[in-house]
């Protein structure tokens, strides 16, 4: 995976997001740094709640007024954290592009899906009206929606979700930015059409090398399409390899954790799916302590004291800088996991 | 992967039709809309319906009965009360329609702006509201009278600013709801600026409510015509107006009871049709009465 080695695209430094109400200040995210390289595909993982969403939206700058954000981000060399909301208009759409969660709701009920592909592209690049709409359908077809021109004329009623998200992935890439931003792309989606969404992320990955930030909780999906995970617990990371070895070898208890929960077909017969014991704790306090610690078999004192720092772990071969694996914990796992192969995890 | 993904029946049918025809059946709204309908092409083509010109006396045929020559009657005057109406409704109409659009040009941008810049923006706008909704409608209409005098233009000005606030809240409330809607934050992740983003995004999704509310607003904006102009604050004699109508059969309702029955019939009329009409798009407009 030479991928590491080129200039990343996206590149989040410390970053942090708090935020404030009257009584309690919230950590969403705390000191979480990231690369991505150029047509790379980073996923981000972990439960609800631990942060993966926040991160997509203060890269985007879409977090509400009300948060604070620390840290840096730098989108192909240019610092985005704290730019004004007219030079975000400007970024956003053209140089990063957002997936959302919801097809269903992500597009406007009353414009044709034409029009709305179209408005992306009129904005950033000028075209008019009837270059704007050819250039539509060529991206229809190019997300893989048959006889794209009937379709560019119609409703967003008129289409089944899983067209609808393939729609928005056209809107996303019209401008072919450097990097996709894709929230939960295939959730709400059911699993057939789930395999076409990500196909296309993939082939679009390829033809046009765009690094996509894929944030999910689906472990199956991870192992399909990712490079790199990350893994995120609490607002902070505590793992992050390269996608094989991260299945082969997990070293932070939660990512076993993570792995063990998944569901396998045929498996060990009738037994209980392991779970993570307890929730993601609440993120108004930051306690000198590693945050996993309340729901690690493994936790001991020093777990409960002092907070492991994100290291580069020893034994990792690929050691250059992106494709280290790094972890947070006082007691790496060293145990090869009981943990399904990529291939199986797949499935 | 397979590209031809199933839709449903129900998808592929467009949702305008289906509102149209939910629309069709409700009886009373039918209704309604006919009777405005009614009301609309009187008032548009008020010169080829009269019968009469409706401000040229007949003192020979003073205080006729409804009768085959006159199917409402005359006035004390003689002048034919058909006619009258016709007219009368004209002025009603003109009056429902630009009181309306003066309040939706000046309440819809303000809404928009409060909703979606909030702080405060929402806060100066929303006090303003709070205002003019204190403000008696009937003192802001006499003042504007005694100013520039008594007269139909000064009428729907004093009903167009007296429904500016309902029109801001209801665009706020709408605004302050699709500013969280998916679609709305997608076009801002995907480059929007405000102005896209509030008159593409924001305001076609507000326009179900703001329908309903210019159909509650034009009866409303009837009947403050009429009661303007039975006060002497709005159409002058001897133009006509229903309210000029009522306000002159006072006298004479023992011996021509019919001078104040028909206009007073005819406010009825138009008021009850467009709120019926308003209830009926209402019903059909708001997702969550698609159950009922």
């Amino acid at each position: 995976m030479s991928l590491a080695m080129s200039e990343p695209v996206l590149s989040v430094r410390d970053l942090s997001v708090s935020f404030c109400s009257d009584t309690r200040t919230v950590h969403a995210v705390d000191h979480l740094s990231y690369d991505v390289a150029p047509g790379e595909v980073l996923a981000v993982v972990g439960e609800s709640g631990c942060g993966k969403s926040v991160t997509a939206m203060a890269v985007m700058g879409l977090l509400p007024p009300t948060a604070r954000i620390g840290g840096s981000i730098r989108l192909g060399g240019r610092e985005i954290a704290g730019a004004s909301e007219k030079e975000l208009g400007r970024i956003r759409g053209k140089d990063i592009a957002m997936i959302f969660q919801e097809p269903m709701t992500s597009l406007n009920p009353v414009l044709t899906i034409g029009r709305q592909i179209g408005e992306v592209l009129r904005r950033h690049q000028g075209l008019s009206k009837k270059e704007a709409r050819a250039r539509a359908v060529e991206l229809l077809g190019l997300v893989g929606i048959p006889a794209p021109a009937q379709r560019v004329d119609e409703y967003p009623h008129q289409l089944s979700g899983g067209m609808r998200q393939r729609v928005m992935i056209a809107i996303a890439v019209a401008c072919d930015p450097s990097v996709l931003i894709a929230d939960e792309p295939t959730t709400a989606l059911d699993v057939t059409v789930q395999a076409g969404i990500l196909e296309v992320l993939q082939s679009l990955r390829e033809r046009l090398g765009t690094a996509i930030v894929l944030i999910t909780h689906d472990l199956g999906v991870v192992a399909d399409t990712a490079d790199r995970v990350l893994v995120m617990y609490a607002g902070r990371p505590v793992e992050q390899a390269p996608v094989d070895e991260l299945f082969a070898e997990p070293r932070h208890p939660y990512t076993h954790g993570l792995l063990g929960a998944v569901l396998r077909p045929g498996g060990e017969g009738k037994r209980r799916l392991p779970e993570i014991p307890g929730l993601v704790p609440s993120l108004d306090t930051q306690p000198e302590a590693c945050t996993f610690a309340p729901r690690c078999a493994h936790a001991d004192d020093r777990c409960a004291t002092s907070r492991p720092g994100f290291k580069t772990l020893a034994p990792n071969a690929g050691a250059a800088a992106g494709a280290a694996h790094r972890a947070a914990c006082w007691h790496p796992q060293h145990a090869p996991a009981l943990m399904p192969t990529t291939r199986e995890a797949g499935q | 992967m397979t590209t031809a993904l199933p839709t449903t029946p129900a998808r592929t049918r467009s949702a305008g039709s289906g509102k149209l025809r939910a629309l069709r059946k409700n009886r009373l709204a039918m209704t309604g809309g006919v009777i405005a309908a009614v009301f609309v092409l009187a008032a548009l083509f008020a010169p080829l319906v009269a019968p009469y010109d409706p401000a040229r006396p007949d003192f020979a045929d003073a205080l006729a009965a409804p009768g085959w020559s006159h199917w409402l009657g005359t006035d004390d005057l003689g002048r034919d009360q058909l006619s009258r109406v016709v007219y009368g409704a004209r002025a009603s109409m003109q009056v429902g329609v630009l009181a309306v659009a003066l309040a939706f040009v000046v309440g819809v941008p303000l809404g928009l702006l409060a909703g979606y810049y909030g702080k405060f923006t929402d806060s100066v706008v929303s006090r303003l509201t709070d205002t003019m909704l204190a403000f008696p409608f009937l003192v802001l209409a006499v003042g504007l009278a005694a100013v520039l005098g008594p007269s139909l233009t000064n009428a729907t000005i004093a009903i167009g600013i007296s429904q500016i606030p309902a029109v801001i809240r209801i665009t706020r409330a709408e605004t302050l709801r699709l500013r969280h809607v998916d679609y709305v934050a997608a076009a801002v992740a995907n480059g929007g600026g405000d102005a896209t983003v509030l008159f593409r995004h924001i305001l076609p999704g507000a326009t179900s409510a703001l329908t309903v509310q210019a159909t509650v607003g034009i009866p409303a904006a009837i009947i403050g015509e009429a009661l303007l102009s039975f006060l002497g604050l709005g159409v002058q004699p001897p133009e006509a107006s229903l309210g000029v109508m009522l306000s002159g059969a006072q006298s004479f309702l023992a011996p021509a009871p019919w001078m104040a029955v028909f206009p007073g019939l005819a406010v009825v009329a138009a008021t009850l049709a467009f709120n019926l009409l308003g209830d009926g798009l209402r019903d059909v407009l708001d997702p969550r009465g698609a159950t009922r």
